[in-house]
């Protein structure tokens, strides 16, 4: 499923929403998640999933081409953990 | 790090703002868009999402595992698993928003 069929599926379902209205409402949903992260905040939402943001530390890297070290800085990045619901429905358990 | 942690009511907050569709229109939206995104991956569909990430099913085989507590070698049982893989730009914008000052 890509994002154009979900925005479809919402569209359908609610006949009485412009489908400009459902882009948009997929839209902000996504946004605010990423906006969310960029600030370093999490989102839970029970049942689905949590985003967070993980903190790499900096590390000696080394280019696989040349052998040569880099210095690699510290940075973040996001990750997302499945919720126990959706893992449990995975695997057939309802 | 990690100051603040936002739910279900957040987004369809976003949405009330975003949209202009009653507190509860919009809350039931959010919980749609979960909903459909959670029955494609149980399907064992892909989700990808443009410029946000694709959650992709995986199976794992059966293992032996350990308690680490006891020692105790205990059977895992072959399972599926979600992935999230975050799209380039996510990837950019967490970076870039919580660089070190």
């Amino acid at each position: 499923m890509i994002r154009s069929e979900l925005i479809q599926k919402i569209a359908d379902e609610n006949p009485h929403l412009y489908q400009r209205d459902v882009e948009r409402i997929v839209n902000t949903i996504f946004d605010e998640v990423t906006d969310a992260m960029s600030r370093g905040d999490r989102v839970e939402l029970r049942g689905f999933g949590a985003f967070s943001v993980k903190q790499r530390d900096a590390r000696v890297g080394r280019n696989p081409r040349t052998g040569e070290t880099v210095q690699v800085e510290e940075k973040h990045v996001p990750f997302f953990k499945t919720g126990k619901l959706l893992r449990d429905r995975l695997n057939g358990k309802d | 790090m990690s100051a603040k942690t936002l739910t279900r009511m957040d987004l369809s907050e976003a949405v009330f703002r975003e949209v202009g569709l009653s507190r509860n229109e919009s809350a039931q939206l959010v919980e749609s868009v979960l909903d459909h995104m959670s029955d494609a991956l149980v399907r064992g569909e892909q989700v990808k999402i443009s410029s946000f990430g694709t959650f992709s099913v995986r199976d794992k085989t059966a293992r032996v595992g350990r308690n680490p507590k006891t020692g105790e070698e205990v059977p895992i049982n072959p399972r599926r698993v979600l992935t999230f893989r975050p799209s380039h730009l996510m990837k950019d914008r967490v970076a870039a928003g919580n660089k070190a000052t």
